[in-house]
């Protein structure tokens, strides 16, 4: 049993701090939100080229690093702690997980390598208007056209560096289909014909979202990434949800280290104000609640490498909705703590505050995880009154021993 | 980062979860689930009874140093052996105090005498302890102890009223907190003597908890007598040797007693599934957010174990307390509202309380002792955050 990382992922973590740091860390991402083109491509060029993160996840038979989530959780929580505008959720974290997961292995081959090297950033299309992470709710269809080929047509948003990505992982529908059957995600490169793209104007400026429209774009039906369906999709985007909730717990505990340096050094009433019990227990509530997200991801990083795809994707739920929650929570409360200041522009709180707001709908909401984890359970389907003493927590009385027991 | 436990580690659990069945399906049928939390007045002497089994399978003191009469498993191997005790639902345990706060005391601050003298019937499940801290006018702050203790010849006669004592009633022994000498600071002047109860000059008073039974006493010391050599650590150095007790309090049984909660959140789901209250989206958030609460409370613990056996807890470790108690809380008040208006019915009359409702009222003494919730946040803020001291 051992919970910490070994010295090679430590090392590569400290490597990315130090890049981050030499950026200028907040510093960096406001000169990005300054210029308005979502992205730190200096940044970007040293974390992904001379870094190698770019492949950090993928193979080393496709020019990767070969490593995995427990060491991509490592440089989320990094990049969560300044707010780095680079474009390793969208490249890595969700457009490589999911072509790992639903690409078949010569579509691999053929992508993954300029993946790898940092020459090419890819974005997964998936949400649409509202962003309802149900597979239901995708109406992008892809229609078959003569000569081998597909026509995609429909509208995206909340596209994660949609704006700038040089390819588009499209999820769409075939005719007549609905929930979750029928959807398969599609390879298209940025500017076929019929892509129409902007940047959508967002509160937090740290991290671009862009829409992605698609009037009958044609690809050859042999772009379509395997036939894994929504559930090749459903184990890429749990797979994005773990990187998702390493970088909030990266975000939280820059909150709390905010608030905690704050609180020392701020006098009121003759004393600092980190005396005073109210502020003191509300930061060792926050305290706990980053020590416990930070449990979560990293379990769930280790769960993504090296447990069964089941406790992987329930993992992933639990993580997502917790640090989502915990994230947000400790971004609110350094604000408070720093009363007046933390209304203002300059300081940074704010940022953090709106990243860890558009955080929690990026990928699904904390309360749609939740209801994740309570089908999971077996809860609110139909009970045929038959006691199966089916779905539970696992760690109870029955024979099984618990996840990560076992 | 590795998450499994090993193959050794399996056997040893095998082996415990063997032993565990071969007993509570034979001799000891009658005990499984009896005992728990608010239920400490069931089968008291046939618990007994077990405690000595336990004792004579080697399974008390699994933690403590041989020479103490232990077996020296890890951290992980204990918090195995309490995750099967749980999981075979076992019953509540009479010796807890003695072997988990009392004998590592002694094991680390006692004379070499006082840790053969008391051990070994600790270890084979024969003698029970209680702890006295707390008193009328000192919880919290513990240091306000006014009970007093004074050397007449070779013995100590101790005078003064402890309260809310957990078992003394059936203890044996207690260790008692009290004041030796009048000492310039409230700190000093404090002595950690070993009191045996059965004796005239005490009175054990049970008080009825708001589950309707009794866990916790008042106890009077009238002149109670203990002789000379029974002060664990110096005299007037009995805060250090205080403390250390209260460290030993937040280890391996805590670590393992998600296998107990993960039972009773069990029962919720399965009551919620059969009266249909999972229909309702709030009850299925709040079920599924207990659950995840569970299940990182998991993962919290096995970031305290994975990081190895170096002596001092993790600092995350300072939030278990506060994390598992806060968590436990909530999930009695979830019971409730799953049960709907059949949360209100007792098991019988006069007040045999349904297992769930046991959570429930048990449930909110877990914010309150072993230092309260608001006690845990200032050792939070001190320790882990290192912010200022408050006013005083
Ligand atoms: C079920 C149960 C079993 C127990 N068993 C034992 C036992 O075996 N032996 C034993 O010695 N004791 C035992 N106790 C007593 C327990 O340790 C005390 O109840 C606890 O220390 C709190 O002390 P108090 O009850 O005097 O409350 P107080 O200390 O008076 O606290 C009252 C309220 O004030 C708050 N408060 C106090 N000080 C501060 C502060 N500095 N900052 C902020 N808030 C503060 C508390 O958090 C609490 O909310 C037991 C208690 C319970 C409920």
């Amino acid at each position: 049993m051992r919970f910490g990382f070994t010295e090679e992922q430590d090392e590569l973590r400290r490597s990315v701090r130090r890049i981050l740091d030499g950026a200028g860390g907040v510093a960096a991402a406001r000169r990005t939100m300054a210029a308005g083109d979502g992205h730190d491509t200096v940044l970007w060029r040293q974390l992904a080229r001379e870094l190698g993160l770019a492949g950090l996840v993928i193979p080393e038979r496709h020019g990767g690093a070969g490593l995995g989530w427990v060491e991509l959780v490592g440089v989320m929580e990094e990049l969560g702690r300044t707010l780095a505008c680079v474009p390793f959720l969208s490249t890595v974290g969700l457009a490589t997980a999911t072509i790992l997961a639903a690409g078949t292995e010569e579509q691999q081959q053929a992508i993954l390598p300029a993946l790898a090297r940092g020459e090419v950033t890819a974005a997964l299309a998936w949400l649409e208007i509202g962003g309802d992470p149900d597979p239901a709710a995708v109406t992008t269809t892809a229609r078959p056209a003569p000569g081998g080929h597909v026509l995609l047509a429909g509208k995206k948003r909340f596209v994660v560096d949609g704006h700038s990505a040089d390819l588009l992982l499209v999820v769409a529908r075939a005719p007549g289909t609905s929930g979750a059957d029928g959807l398969a995600v599609y390879e298209v490169p940025a500017g076929a014909d019929g892509v129409r793209r902007h940047r959508l104007p967002t509160m937090d400026a740290t991290r671009a979202l862009a829409e992605v429209v698609l009037a009958d774009v044609r690809v050859p039906a042999a772009s379509r990434l395997g036939d894994g369906g929504w559930p090749a999709i459903a184990r890429a985007l749990a797979r994005g949800r773990v990187a998702l909730a390493a970088e909030q717990v990266g975000g939280a505990q820059r909150c709390l280290d905010l608030g905690v340096d704050y609180a020392k050094v701020r006098h009121q009433f003759g004393r600092p104000i980190g005396s005073f019990q109210a502020i003191q227990h509300t930061l060792a509530e926050l305290f706990v609640q980053v020590e416990s997200a930070r449990s979560a991801a990293y379990y769930a990083g280790w769960a993504a490498a090296h447990a069964t795809a089941d406790e992987a994707d329930e993992a992933a739920a639990v993580a997502a909705a917790y640090c989502g929650d915990a994230y947000f929570h400790c971004a609110a409360e350094t604000i408070q703590v720093h009363g007046g200041i933390g209304f203002t522009w300059e300081h940074d709180a704010h940022l953090y505050f709106k990243r860890a707001r558009a955080s929690r709908t990026l990928l699904g909401t904390p309360a749609f995880h939740r209801e994740d984890v309570a089908r999971r359970l077996g809860l609110g389907v139909a009970d045929d009154g038959a006691d199966d003493g089916a779905p539970s927590t696992g760690l109870g009385t029955g024979p099984a021993t618990a996840p990560g027991v076992a | 980062m590795q998450l499994r436990f090993s193959a050794e580690d399996e056997a040893f659990r095998a082996e415990v979860r063997a032993w565990l069945e071969r007993q509570l399906d034979g001799e000891f049928r009658d005990l499984r689930g009896r005992g728990g939390p608010g239920r400490e007045h069931e089968a008291v002497d046939e618990r007994r009874a077990w405690e000595r089994a336990l004792g004579a399978a080697g399974w008390i003191g699994l933690g403590w140093p041989a020479a103490a009469g232990g077996r020296g498993a890890p951290l992980l191997r204990q918090v195995i052996f309490h995750e099967e005790y749980a999981r075979a639902r076992a019953p509540g345990r009479q010796g807890h105090i003695g072997e988990y706060l009392l004998a590592p005391t002694i094991a680390a601050l006692g004379t070499p005498a006082q840790q053969q003298r008391f051990l070994p019937p600790i270890a084979r499940g024969e003698q029970l302890w209680c702890q006295g801290y707390s008193e009328p006018g000192a919880g919290s702050d513990l240091a306000g102890v006014a009970t007093r203790a004074e050397l007449v010849g070779h013995t100590w006669r101790v005078t003064g009223q402890k309260i809310w004592t957990s078992h003394a009633h059936l203890a044996d022994w207690c260790f008692v907190l009290c004041r030796t000498s009048a000492g310039a600071r409230r700190h000093e002047g404090l002595s950690y003597l070993l009191v045996p109860m059965r004796q005239d000059g005490i009175t054990v008073r049970p008080i009825r908890q708001l589950t309707g039974t009794s866990e916790f006493c008042e106890v009077f010391f009238d002149g109670a007598r203990t002789p000379a050599d029974h002060v664990v650590g110096a005299v007037g150095d009995g805060w250090k040797v205080a403390m250390a007790t209260l460290s030993f309090e937040r280890g391996a049984s805590t670590l393992g007693q998600q296998i107990s909660f993960a039972a009773e959140l069990d029962a919720i789901i399965h009551a919620a599934r059969h009266n249909g209250a999972d229909r309702d989206p709030q009850i299925r958030q709040r079920i599924a957010d207990a659950w995840i609460g569970l299940r990182v409370m998991r993962w919290n613990a096995l970031r305290v174990l994975g990081h190895g056996e170096r002596g001092e807890l993790p600092r995350e470790a300072l939030g278990g307390k506060l994390y598992w108690s806060t968590w436990h809380r909530r999930l009695g008040e979830l019971a409730m509202e799953v049960l709907g208006g059949e949360a209100e019915i007792i098991a019988a009359a006069p007040y045999a309380l349904t297992p769930l409702q046991e959570t429930f009222l048990f449930s909110r003494a877990d914010t309150i002792y072993a230092g309260s919730s608001e006690i845990q946040k200032n050792i939070i803020a001190a320790r882990a955050l290192g912010l200022p001291r408050g006013p005083t």
